[in-house]
Parts: C-alpha cells; structure tokens; sequence
C-alpha cells in the first residue's frame, strides 16, 4: 500500500515549498511561548495546560495539519502534475495512502514534538501535562491529515476551507456550541489526554469511547472516500 | 501492436459540449489529430488517456475500458500539454520517478533520457528547462516503459525548429516500430510531415478521417483547384468548360502562362482531363493540385 516514489515526491514538494515556512515558523513560536511564559511566571501546571491546550492543540496542529494535509495533494491536482502519478499502473488508494502517511509523519513531527519539547520548557511535564498533550497532538494529527488530505482532493479551495474549519469551527464554535464540540477532532484528542493526565488540568466534552470511534470513523472514512475520489478525477483539458 | 477505439463517444461539461458523437480507430503508426483551438482535441486526448470519462460511449484500448483502469497505463505514454511536471525535481530525478512508478529503475530512465538527448541538462533542475527541454523530459517519463501507445497533446508547442525535428524524427521512429502514436496539433504543417494518417476535429466533431489528400477528395461538393500548363491552354480551357466538372478556368497571363481550374466533381474530373488532352492532341506539362495543402483542407472543413 505504501509507494516510496509517490511518498519521496510528496515530502519534497511538502518541505521545497515557501507554505512549508509556517511549518517551522509556528512550532518555533510555540517554544519562544512555553520560554517566555517559563521565564516571567515560573512552573506552573494549570498555566502549562493553558498554553498547550489553547495554542498548540487548538491552533498550531490543525493549522500544520492544513498545511501538511491539502498540501501532500492539492497544489499537484492544481497545476495538473498529478497527471505523472495517474498516469501510471499504481492503485489510486495507494496513493492516497502513501500520502496520508506522509501528511501524518510530517504533521507529528511539526506539532508533536514541538509540543512536547513546549510542554517540558513550560513546567517538566509536571502531571504527565506535557506527554498527555503530545499524545492529542499525535491522535490529531492522524485525523487533520485525513480531513484536510480529503479536502485536498476534493477542492481547489482546501487551505481556505480547511483553515475555517481549523480556526473557525474549532475554535469558536467549539467554545460556544455544545454540539460542535462532539464534532471537534480537538476535543477527541483531549479526550485522551486526559486519560493520560487522570486529573482535573485537561478536560475533553467528548467520553473516551466516543472519542476513539469518532476519530478511527473520520481517518478511515476520509482516506476511503479521498482514494474513490482520486479514481475518478477529471483532469480537464485547457481548452 | 494496440489498437485505441473511441465508440460514439461524447463528452460534456455542463452545457457545453466539447466531444460530439465521435468514433474512431487508431491503430499503429503515426496519427495527427487535427484541429482548432478549442475543437475538443485534448478533451479526446483525455478521455484516451483515461484521465476524463466519456459522458456516453466508450473508449477502450485493446477492447479494454480505459477509464478506471491503472492497467492500462503499462501500454500507454501521456505527454500532457501542461507545463506543470514537479520543478523542484532535476530531469533525472524527474524521469527515475516515472520509471519507479511503472516497477522499473535507472536504467530504464536513462535509456529514455538519452532517446530524447537530454542527458547533458539531466542533472538541472526542472525550473530552469527552456519549454523545449521540458517537452523532452516529458517525453522521457512518457517513454520509460516503453509503451505500444503513446499520446501527445500539442507536443511541438514552444519548441524551436530543431527541436521539433528531433521530435518528428523519434516519433517517425516510434510509429514505424509498430507503435500507436496519437498527437495533437492545431499547426497544419505540422501534422503534414508527420502523419501517415489524419483524424480531423472540428467543433467536437469528427469532421473527417484518413489520408489528407484522400479527405480531400471526399469532399467533392468543395470545388478542388488545379494549375494546369499545356502545348495549347486555350483549347484545353475551352474543351474542359464545356464539361460539368469543371466549375471555372482562369487563364494565368505571363511568360509561363498557364490555366487555373476549379473542379466541382474531383472523381470525374481527374479523368476528364487526360482524355480531353489526348483527344485533341494537347501536351499536358504541369498538371499540380493548387490547394492540397493541409492548410487548404482545414479551412474547408472548418467553413463546412
């Protein structure tokens, strides 16, 4: 299922272009945070949630997600450079999986590990904070990467519309309707940290069952329904 | 040895129909699919390509459908129109993907470079290639595999003439090894001295098929030219009016002199005039079809 030519394309034109700046700018960002707010208050766990709950998991992974997600995808169906990978004896599925893996590895390393090397500047993982929140990180990760890969493949306007799901929807509605919130990958990722911190510091909507289904129904379903898409693009002539 | 088959087939994009009802055989050799700008040629390339359903029909290779179905893709080259082909890769790069996406390696990838000359910039990158090296390298991926058919939307745009000789010659090359080759063009001249056959598209139509010249002939309600010099033009004139085949004679003034005749009925026509000839014993000395061009049958097809 794996291609490593298609997987070799991807990652270069995932980290050869300029978009792939905000993947370095926003994890550097998240650190000079965690520093700062170190420096000036000192360890402090509900402070150290605060940081990685309201800027590195509600903010910064979707937003890589967006990025790595429609950008393993969309600018090649864009400019119509697909046609090289479509145009050879290689089941769609494999490339979208090939390019999910890809999108998800890229997605963990910019947001993941930032957040983890964030959370032990912040308070030295005091309460298992830092690690319960780089595994959100990592379960998020996986399922922005197959929303927004979706997205890719389905619209020539997926940054705009995977960034207003990312921002809008999870940020703002999430915090006013209730509802949203069972719809929020972010809230299906806090579910399990919260599982790891077993305290009151992280707090998810969303039960823990609940959380795993939704988030193993969304990945599959949306890697299924991109590779059903991918069959049947139409690559339309410039005439 | 492959055989594409396009079956009534149409496609459509909203309201627009871009392929009207067309169905065509190509079969092994060098095929020029001819038209205008917008005639519907790269929508006809797509569907053969697999890369756009036909809305009704069928298109297959072989007997076997081509759309849905990656298989087909280990018989057939595309060399798409876009320019777009992954700039940050260097050529080579660029062509060893292609090879890795068909299950082959470097060799192969080199033997492809090297068919299309261009070893000596496959270590550069994508972005800094001239149109005509891109066209090249894409020719390169399209080749890898080697394949028995081999599709080209407009391949001669932006290239130089040399260039385009190069190509003529590979592509003269491919077909007379058995190959299927297909291109596209909207550039008369072009098609003229490369293709051994002619698929015409005007208007989504399939507006005619087969040898230029014999399209040509099978237009008789378009009047064909001649220019004619004879031992005594007047006399041929005269006796050539007087038969219904012929539609004018212009008698050409000068040192050379000469008639311009214009033929309703070619058929009729092309027997008419070496029996009048002997009839009255009339040296026949330049007897040249003044229109065959392809530039002249084009625009008869369009104007019809």
């Amino acid at each position: 299922m794996y291609n490593p030519t298609v997987a070799r394309l991807t990652y270069r034109a995932l980290l050869g272009r300029r978009r792939a700046l905000i993947l370095f700018a926003l994890p550097a960002l998240l650190i000079l945070i965690a520093a700062a707010v170190r420096a000036f208050n000192g360890a402090d766990d509900q402070v150290a949630a605060d940081v990685l709950g309201g800027f590195a998991l509600a903010t910064m992974v979707p937003l890589i997600g967006v990025i790595a997600g429609t950008g393993a995808i969309g600018p090649e169906i864009d400019d119509g450079s697909i046609v090289y990978l479509l145009s050879k004896p290689v089941k769609r599925p494999e490339i979208i999986f090939t390019k999910l893996i890809v999108a998800i590895a890229v997605t963990m390393v910019f947001s993941a590990v930032p957040t983890l090397i964030a959370g032990f500047v912040l308070n030295g993982n005091g309460q298992q904070v830092a690690v319960a929140y780089t595994v959100a990180a990592l379960v998020a990760s996986i399922a922005y990467s197959a929303l927004f890969l979706l997205l890719g493949t389905v619209s020539r306007h997926a940054v705009v519309i995977g960034l207003v799901y990312a921002l809008v929807w999870e940020t703002l509605f999430g915090s006013l309707i209730e509802g949203a919130r069972t719809l929020s990958v972010q809230q299906w990722a806090l579910a399990l940290a919260e599982k790891v911190t077993g305290d009151s510091l992280i707090s998810s909507d969303v039960s823990l069952p609940t959380a795993v289904t939704l988030l193993a129904a969304v990945t599959v379903g949306a890697t299924w329904f991109a590779g059903r898409k991918l069959r049947t693009l139409t690559l339309a002539g410039e005439e | 040895m492959s055989t594409l088959t396009v079956d009534h087939a149409s496609r459509w994009f909203g309201n627009v129909v871009a392929v009207n009802d067309v169905t065509m055989t190509v079969g092994p050799g060098v095929t020029g699919l001819l038209g205008p700008n917008g005639a519907g040629k790269s929508t006809l390339i797509n569907m053969m390509g697999g890369f756009l359903s036909p809305s009704t029909g069928t298109v297959t290779l072989d007997g076997a459908a081509i759309w849905r179905n990656e298989s087909v893709y280990r018989q057939i080259g595309v060399v798409p129109e876009r320019e777009a082909m992954y700039d940050f890769l260097t050529g080579r790069e660029f062509v060893v993907a292609n090879a890795e996406l068909q299950g082959l390696g470097d060799a192969e990838a080199q033997r492809a470079l090297a068919t299309v000359e261009m070893e000596y910039a496959q270590d550069r990158k994508i972005s800094t290639y001239s149109k005509g090296m891109r066209q090249r390298v894409k020719m390169a991926s399209a080749l890898v595999h080697e394949p028995s058919v081999l599709l080209l939307d407009e391949p001669f745009n932006g290239m130089d003439p040399r260039q385009r000789m190069q190509l003529m010659d590979l592509l003269r090359r491919m077909g007379a090894d058995g190959r299927t080759v297909l291109f596209s063009s909207h550039i008369l001249e072009e098609v003229e001295q490369l293709a051994s056959h002619i698929e015409v598209i005007v208007a989504g139509r399939h507006a005619a098929s087969g040898d230029f010249r014999r399209i040509r002939r099978l237009m008789t309600d378009r009047p064909h030219r001649y220019l004619v010099r004879s031992s005594d033009d007047r006399a041929l004139a005269a006796a050539l009016i007087a038969d219904p085949s012929t539609a004018g004679i212009e008698v050409e003034h000068g040192a050379e002199g000469g008639l311009r005749i214009q033929a309703v009925d070619f058929g009729r026509f092309t027997e008419l005039l070496p029996k009048v000839a002997k009839e009255r014993g009339i040296r026949l000395l330049t007897v040249s079809p003044s229109d065959e061009s392809l530039e002249s049958v084009f625009s008869y097809l369009v104007a019809a």
